[in-house]
């Protein structure tokens, strides 16, 4: 096993990063899974990031494990080392490796010397070789090449075999002799590198305790575990990636936990539309009688459900709509990750409408967040979206583990019962008597009186059919109180003031993990900055102070047109001179290195 | 005029449902619709079915998407709860609801516009869940709000009140409910309201999707002789195959059908709709025999009218997913959420 280069990178422990490029349907989820659980197990924080394309089987197909003893959240775009398992995409890979680092490859058939580069250290194993002695069949074969490229890792970085032998029984459980050709796979890696590598990376990893208490989940998985915990009943999607797996998740969920008491049957009730107009549509017809119902989604679902988004708002019902975003416009790359319907979801449909957002960070807020956005929604009667994005709602993250209060209620806001309808006098669905624009329900069903018409169309606040202009326009400035009461109860931003005031930084979403990083990285390249997390919109006061005290905000975002910059000059009519973009958008999760390279350019730091 | 409220006063002695209710009850605001228009016609057979079925108001979930038609939920039962969604989404809307709540009546109100064009893909995809409501589409031909356009029912040949004679193949609402699999499949005249009333019952008693074509004539702009959907025209061509009796659960059947000719069919709350076959040929409960019975009298112009397809023991949706008897809205969070010591287990499985 030969090396070109010396010039390596220097040592490093539980530091690195590791792509692998694949051909997708060829079972390299499973050994990428493998892999960050084995690190994970060691005790080191770990960040996986899958690359895939909008195919199932053939195409290139990435995946990325940053080993970070500091843990931190994001992709890195600083690659050490590069398993080349797929001839595809052999050139594109060689280039992403950092100067100093390693390519390791499959060594069985001979390599382009064009394809060299002498900067790096090439690696070539024979798994293909290894596999076809060792194992039959073409798939079987195919599928232990990628499993044995894990065990190549593993003498590489001296990952813990026996962490690996745990986690294969564990899989495996049920199925015996599959631990155990995978683990022959694995060895035949693992053997081979211990006995050709002549001289050993200066990157390895080591048994630590930095990952007690901690899980490794991705945000869809989270989000559908939240509907299950707050209390929902119906599930209402069309299949779009990459929201699906959000569905899959409360699917799973819901058959371990949702079993009738008394008939033994199912306590929710999901359902596959025809499409996404359809699915929100189900939505509303489900909390119109009082339950707790919601609908994944991504952009595209987000266009064709406007309409009916439009009339929820209007007719006051509520609605828990996850967007996990994907690259737009159009279909956009349905793999690839973006903040891009900030605009659209702010305002979707037509006339004059407004919906909150939430925006969590990461899978543990996906989970408390996805609570919190039923309870909004109850009490606002609105719909209600949380916006993830495929990088949060797909990617593997390291999480603490999330924590739960029995003490929980669902906050079912306004809701008269039989009791309180038969004592009123009359009932009228849209008169404010509380002052904070939110008016009372009724369900259907539950009492004579509580009965009246839900309506897309012109309605005044009794609830009556309306074309008089006056009554109108006091239902539609009614709604704007109720926007005021929902600025107050959305989650507050997370604001970080320091001594120096002059910089600050606001970020939200799938951008807080660089960011964060960022911070820290340019805290030592002497550039200190304050940072403001936006966690909801309509936006808290606290942001626009938080700007007002700043000479320069640098709003960073994954989207082309700096949306949520536009979205803070409309909601809080701040200056927009102020206001500064670092933006991120071609697809990919984005990264510290690019928010410190920015930063440092506009403020000529050196 | 929906605004102006009709005097709540009925005569004295009117008669009084089972619980008590007389069919004043059961009437809504004042239609804004034309003076003539079908759709009153099936609004008054629509109030007449649910007082003679003694249903509670508030227990009726009325849902409509958008145009003339589905303007008239507003007409019928002031006291149960409506839903005027958006065009040609009511379907959906009707899905959720009985998702949450199984327990409530439902009867959308729909148009030929509001199912057959801009509502196609829900109104196929609400049948094939076999979803248990009533689904009345009100066909009269024309878009009325939008003021005459010619919709997708119209046949060739047909003309409307102004412009050239309709050129494209119709869609047919009741053989296209057959083909999807629709479990109740009937078609009715808003101007034949003893056909109606039984029509309507025994969709809302059957458990199921009962889908009711009314051909309901847009008298300002579709009701000129040249039109198929006139009064007129339906009235010459109106085929009866099947007469349909609605008996409510207590009652018996009396021996007002010569015996051969009446055929009792059992519903899932033990109402029975009595077939009183009017073609000796037709078999009700065959849906090949349906089909092509409908696709012979078209080829003849004849309009069929009656309960013309009934399958009453297919599973509905909330029997199809496995949903619980009990509504979903009614259940306590205490029973929904897993609570904190499952959480700290769920963890478990993701390190």
């Amino acid at each position: 096993m030969k090396t070109q280069n010396n010039k390596n990178l220097p040592p490093r422990v539980n530091d690195c990063v590791i792509k692998i490029a694949t051909v997708n349907g060829t079972g390299s989820a499973s050994a990428n899974g493998l892999l960050l659980k084995a690190l994970f197990r060691m005790g080191i924080p770990v960040v996986g990031k899958n690359y895939f394309p909008s195919n199932i089987q053939g195409l290139p197909t990435w995946y990325e494990v940053r080993v970070t003893k500091d843990g931190y959240h994001s992709a890195s775009n600083d690659i050490d080392i590069v398993i080349a398992m797929n001839v595809q995409t052999y050139e594109k890979d060689l280039a992403s490796v950092q100067s100093g680092g390693w390519l390791v490859y499959d060594s069985t058939w001979p390599r382009s010397k064009l394809l060299d580069r002498n900067d790096i250290s090439v690696i070539g194993i024979p798994f293909s070789k290894l596999c076809i002695e060792n194992f039959e069949g073409i798939r079987s074969r195919i599928l232990m090449k990628n499993i044995a490229y894990v065990g190549a890792l593993a003498a590489l970085l001296k990952i813990d075999l026996d962490i690996i032998k745990t986690l294969l029984n564990e899989t495996f459980a049920k199925k015996k002799h599959l631990a155990k050709s995978n683990l022959e796979a694995i060895m035949l890696g693992y053997n081979y590198v211990i006995k050709n590598l002549t001289n050993p990376l200066p990157i390895t990893v080591k048994k630590i305790n930095k990952t007690k208490d901690h899980i490794i989940i991705d945000g869809n998985t989270a989000a559908g575990l939240g509907c299950v915990y707050a209390g929902a009943t119906v599930g209402a999607w069309y299949p779009l990636t990459p929201s699906t797996s959000l569905m899959d998740a409360y699917e799973t969920f819901c058959s371990q936990f949702r079993k009738n008491k008394k008939d033994d049957k199912n306590n929710y009730c999901i359902i596959q539309a025809e499409d996404e107009l359809a699915a929100i549509g189900m939505v509303l017809g489900a909390t119109w009688n009082g339950a707790r119902a919601f609908t994944p989604t991504s952009g595209p679902g987000i266009s064709l459900m406007s309409e009916f988004i439009g009339f929820a708002y209007y007719s006051e019902l509520p609605a828990v709509i996850f967007n996990i975003q994907r690259t737009g416009p159009s279909t956009g790359m349905p793999t690839r990750t973006q903040q891009c319907d900030l605009l659209t979801c702010a305002y979707a449909s037509h006339g004059d409408t407004r919906h909150p957002m939430l925006f969590p960070a990461n899978p543990e807020e996906c989970f408390h967040m996805t609570v919190n956005a039923f309870d909004l929604g109850d009490e606002l009667q609105t719909p209600i979206f949380v916006m993830s994005d495929l990088d949060i709602g797909m990617n593997d993250w390291m999480s603490s583990d999330f924590e739960w209060d029995n003490k929980y209620e669902p906050k079912k806001g306004k809701v008269l019962s039989a009791e309180q309808l038969e004592k009123l006098e009359n009932f009228y669905r849209y008169f404010d008597s509380d002052g904070d624009g939110i008016p009372y329900r009724s369900l259907p069903g539950v009492h004579p009186k509580g009965s009246f018409f839900t309506r897309g169309s012109g309605h005044n606040k009794y609830g009556g059919y309306t074309e008089e202009g006056h009554e109108y326009q006091e239902v539609v400035d009614r709604l704007k109180v109720k926007w005021n009461t929902a600025r107050k109860m959305v989650p507050k931003p997370d604001i970080k003031y320091s001594k120096t005031n002059k910089i600050g930084v606001i970020a939200f979403g799938s951008s807080d993990g660089a960011t964060n990083e960022a911070i820290i990285k340019l805290r030592k390249s002497g550039l200190k900055v304050n940072y403001c997390r936006i966690k909801s919109f309509p936006f808290n006061e606290s942001i626009k102070k938080f700007i007002n005290k700043h000479e320069k905000i640098y709003v960073i975002e994954q989207n082309r047109d700096a949306q949520m910059r536009s979205l803070l000059i409309l909601d809080l009519e701040v200056n927009p001179s102020k206001l500064f973009s670092i933006l991120h958008y071609d697809g990919n999760p984005i990264y510290a290195n690019l928010i410190v390279r920015e930063l440092l350019d506009n403020e000529s730091i050196a | 005029m929906s605004y102006i409220s009709k005097p709540k006063v009925s005569h004295p002695k009117s008669k009084k449902n089972n619980i008590g209710l007389k069919r004043r009850d059961y009437e809504g605001v004042v239609s804004t619709l034309c003076a003539g228009c079908g759709h009153d016609s099936i609004t008054a057979a629509l109030i007449q079915a649910v007082y003679e079925l003694a249903i509670e108001p508030h227990r009726l979930a009325k849902v409509s998407g958008i145009g003339c038609s589905s303007k008239t939920p507003a007409y019928f039962v002031s006291q149960s709860h409506g839903f005027n969604s958006v065009h040609g989404r009511m379907p959906s809307v009707a899905t959720g609801a009985n998702a949450a709540n199984r327990d409530l009546t439902y009867i959308g109100i729909s148009g030929d516009g509001d199912s057959l064009s801009i509502g196609m893909g829900q109104f196929a995809h609400v049948i094939r869940r076999n979803l248990d409501m009533t689904y009345i589409i009100e066909n009269n031909g024309v878009y009325g709000l939008t003021k005459g356009q010619y919709s997708a029912s119209a046949d060739i040949g047909s003309k409307k009140k102004k412009g050239p004679a309709n050129q494209q193949k119709p869609i047919d609402p009741v053989s296209m409910g057959i083909a999807l699999g629709s479990t109740y499949v009937a078609r009715g005249f808003s101007g034949d309201k003893e056909q109606l009333v039984p029509l309507i019952k025994g969709a809302i008693s059957h458990k199921g999707f009962g889908l009711l074509d009314i051909i309901s004539p847009c008298v300002t702009f579709n009701d000129n002789p040249e039109s198929t959907k006139s009064y007129s025209h339906v009235r010459k061509s109106q085929n009866e195959v099947v007469d349909a009796d609605f008996v409510p659960p207590a009652e018996e059947i009396l021996t007002k059908y010569k015996e051969g000719e009446a055929m009792p069919v059992s519903l899932h709350d033990g109402s029975k709709i009595v077939f009183r076959k009017v073609d000796k040929n037709y078999d009700p409960t065959s849906r090949a025999g349906a089909y092509s019975f409908l696709r012979e009298s078209q080829a003849k112009q004849e309009i069929i009218t009656g309960l013309l397809y009934i399958d009453k023991e297919a599973d509905d949706m909330h029997e199809s997913s496995g949903s619980s008897s009990i509504p979903l809205s009614e259940i306590s969070y205490e029973e929904l959420g897993p609570g904190k010591k499952e959480l700290a287990n769920i963890m478990n499985r993701f390190r």
